[in-house]
């Protein structure tokens, strides 16, 4: 009897569960749209040759830059290796380079709408600005140690 | 009349989608090479996030089911560094495009995750195992390694930061991890 009272129990609780998880991805799905919609229309926009004609010599300049476009861009991390592998070959800066590869996936400026509705704005708002600056700090750091290693 | 109080009713992410399937028009009617190749790039992800979206439903359910409030004071409470180390690792582990895991994240923040741990793990989604042989391949281990070691240490700073800039008090801490 009480076994079949616990069942009962489990089966409700995992219909909530199932049934909350779709509720929460249903509100999330316009977003989500949206979201890929303005990815593949920037994608086809922006040509591939803007970032590598945008950056100067300037290290310093260069990460900040380097941060900005991570920053706005988006995608699979995959393809911002590929982007820096090419930015490198042109001769562009690896504190750059890192600056870019970093805030391409942990700033992102496009998702923002996304993030400000489900995650809350001011939250939102800090942990980008935060991303953003760190990316070059990070950058910084982890260049600074290779050299120091090899 | 009716028409208006429903609109009125929708989310601000429904203006949102409606405003880019409206560029889209525009791009239809003016460009129409540019929207026949971004609609076949929107097809492309959509394609590849289908199996994520469903394994972040069956995750969503599991941690609906699983984690509760109740769950994650008894697993992350008191361990100091190591409630940290469970976000950066559950960070890694996570695949998918980011805004694929806000609803899970929303889910996890009213049970009682923090702010901090949110945008650890949020940190933490830039590294991806599966990816790193590929980096390799671009930039050399020794300084992937570095990179992964220095972006794991940031990700806690951020969370910290957050913390500090959410004005989550000790207390809140001490409860609600």
């Amino acid at each position: 009897m009480k076994e079949n009272i616990n069942n009962k129990m489990n089966n409700t609780l995992i219909k909530q569960s199932i049934f909350k998880s779709a509720k929460g991805l249903w509100l999330a799905l316009p977003m989500i749209l949206g979201t890929i919609l303005l990815i593949s229309l920037i994608s086809v926009i922006v040509p591939k040759s803007f970032y590598t004609l945008v950056f100067s010599k300037n290290p310093f300049i260069d990460s900040f830059i380097g941060s900005l476009i991570g920053s706005i861009s988006a995608g699979n991390p995959i393809t911002s290796y590929i982007f820096g592998g090419e930015m490198l070959d042109q001769g562009i800066g690896l504190i750059a380079v890192t600056a870019f590869i970093v805030s391409w996936v942990t700033v992102g400026l496009i998702q923002l709408p996304a993030e400000f509705v489900i995650l809350g704005k001011k939250f939102a708002l800090l942990r980008n600005i935060t991303a953003f600056m760190l990316s070059i700090i990070v950058a910084i750091i982890t260049v600074f140690l290779l050299e120091v290693i090899i | 009349m009716k028409f208006k109080n429903k609109l009125k009713q929708l989310p601000g992410a429904w203006y949102f989608l409606g405003t880019i399937i409206f560029i889209y028009i525009l791009f239809l009617i003016f460009n129409y090479e540019t929207y026949l190749d971004s609609l076949e790039f929107f097809n492309q992800i959509i394609l590849k996030i289908i199996p994520i979206f469903i394994i972040v439903f069956i995750l969503m359910s599991l941690s609906n089911y699983l984690i509760t409030p109740k769950f994650i004071i008894k697993h992350l409470k008191n361990k100091g560094l190591k409630k940290w180390f469970f976000v950066i690792l559950g960070g890694i582990l996570s695949s998918g495009p980011i805004y694929m895991w806000y609803p899970f994240l929303a889910d996890l923040k009213n049970k009682g995750l923090n702010y901090g741990l949110i945008a650890c793990f949020l940190y933490n989604r830039a590294i991806k195992i599966p990816l790193l042989p590929l980096a390799i391949i671009y930039f050399s281990w020794q300084y992937i390694l570095i990179l992964v070691i220095v972006m794991m240490i940031i990700s806690i700073i951020q969370g910290l930061i957050i913390n500090k800039l959410m004005e989550v008090k000790k207390n809140e801490n001490c409860n609600s991890i």
